[in-house]
């Protein structure tokens, strides 16, 4: 999708905590990412290398931990692992599933000088 | 090691909630109209206008990659047109609304669309501060949308089925295709249009009407409509 404007999401967020927590080089980037958010996670990497060129995170490594999805079934009334938005519960096969989590796109730790 | 725990759209919710905190101020009933390119996002904001422009102060926000033709086709209307062209990006952010809310003033009281940039994708991801995300289909699309692009169909409170015009000619199963969208968004609404013919419009209509009394529960004087406040 829009993994560019993504990347550039997370130079902000990193510009701002540097100026706050005083920091001035970022190592690593860590983030959750998860199944629904519809994040590429190739085309993030390939942006995210081209995005940070030149900035204080030129060179960091990128961690990406992807999160799996989890939905309230009403049938079963237990929490179940989704993969997508449509999909119908794994275990009676309903599609009355109150999606709890798995759109998260969040930076989660930095490691910096 | 430092945690940050943030979103990486933290910076655009921030510009997104600016926004939000304009309109509620100023009880602007905000609609941001999303779908593929093509599905009659202009044909059915132009005639809404042209339908609606004597009840309500109407102003547009147009977005696309290049060309004013959009904005000028809502300037025709009548009704002021903001044309924000993203170039290269493929959906507009809550920080170009920001600056095109400098410009375009819109009127207390009054309703804001916003036609996002033609794209069943990206749009999702990025809150402009709107009361309201509504996904415009086409029934020359295909009724398995909903589940091809299911995050666009999440984040909408309202899908618009339209160009139903055209059905009779089509092998379109609509109660297929509202099914789908249900199952990845079980609260949203459907209404079936076609902006040509004008059929179902009224009950879009409707919609817009009850958001808008929704918006203004809080700002009671400005209920009565275009012309309360000049
Ligand atoms: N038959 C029929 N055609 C329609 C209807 N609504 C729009 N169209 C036609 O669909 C084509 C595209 O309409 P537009 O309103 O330009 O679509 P759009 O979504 O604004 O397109 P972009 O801004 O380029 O994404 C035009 O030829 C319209 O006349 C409808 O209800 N029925
Ligand atoms: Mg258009
Ligand atoms: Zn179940």
């Amino acid at each position: 999708m829009h993994e560019m404007s993504l990347c550039e999401g997370v130079l902000q967020v990193l510009e701002t905590e540097a100026g706050k927590q005083g920091f001035s080089k970022v190592k690593r980037v860590i983030l959750d990412i998860g199944v629904l958010s519809g994040v590429e996670i190739p085309a993030f990497e390939f942006a995210f290398e081209v995005v940070m060129r030149g900035t204080l995170a030129e060179n960091a490594v990128l961690e990406i931990n992807e999160l799996p999805a989890q939905a309230w079934c009403l049938m079963c009334a237990e929490s179940v692992t989704v993969n997508a938005r449509y999909d119908a519960c794994p275990k009676c096969g309903s599609y009355q599933l109150q999606i709890s989590s798995g759109d998260e796109m969040r930076i989660k730790e930095l490691e910096v000088d | 090691m430092v945690e940050i725990e943030q979103n990486i759209l933290g910076k655009n919710d921030e510009y997104a909630n600016a926004n939000r905190r304009f309109f509620a101020e100023r009880g602007v009933l905000v609609l941001n109209l999303v779908s593929s390119p093509g599905s009659g996002k202009t044909t059915l904001l132009t005639r809404t206008i042209t339908d609606l422009r004597d009840d309500f102060d109407v102003a547009v926000i147009e977005g696309d990659q290049q060309t004013t033709n959009d904005a000028e086709r809502i300037r025709e209307t009548g009704v002021p047109a903001l044309q924000i062209n993203t170039g290269k990006g493929c959906h507009l952010d809550a920080h170009m609304v920001g600056h095109a809310l400098e410009k375009l003033d819109p009127t207390p009281g009054g309703i804001l669309f916003i036609e996002n940039v033609g794209n069943l994708v990206c749009p999702a991801a990025f809150d402009l501060g709107e009361a309201h995300k509504v996904a415009i289909l086409s029934v020359t699309e295909g009724e398995d949308k909903p589940l091809k692009y299911p995050d666009m169909f999440h984040a909408a409170d309202l899908m618009l089925l339209n160009k139903i015009d055209l059905l009779p000619y089509l092998d379109f199963d609509v109660e297929q295709c509202i099914e789908y969208a249900r199952r990845v968004n079980p609260r949203i609404q459907v209404l079936q249009v076609s902006a040509t013919s004008g059929e179902g419009m009224d009950r879009w209509y409707q919609w817009i009407g009850m958001s808008r009394q929704m918006r203004l529960l809080e700002h009671p004087e400005l209920l009565a409509g275009a012309g309360a406040n000049a």
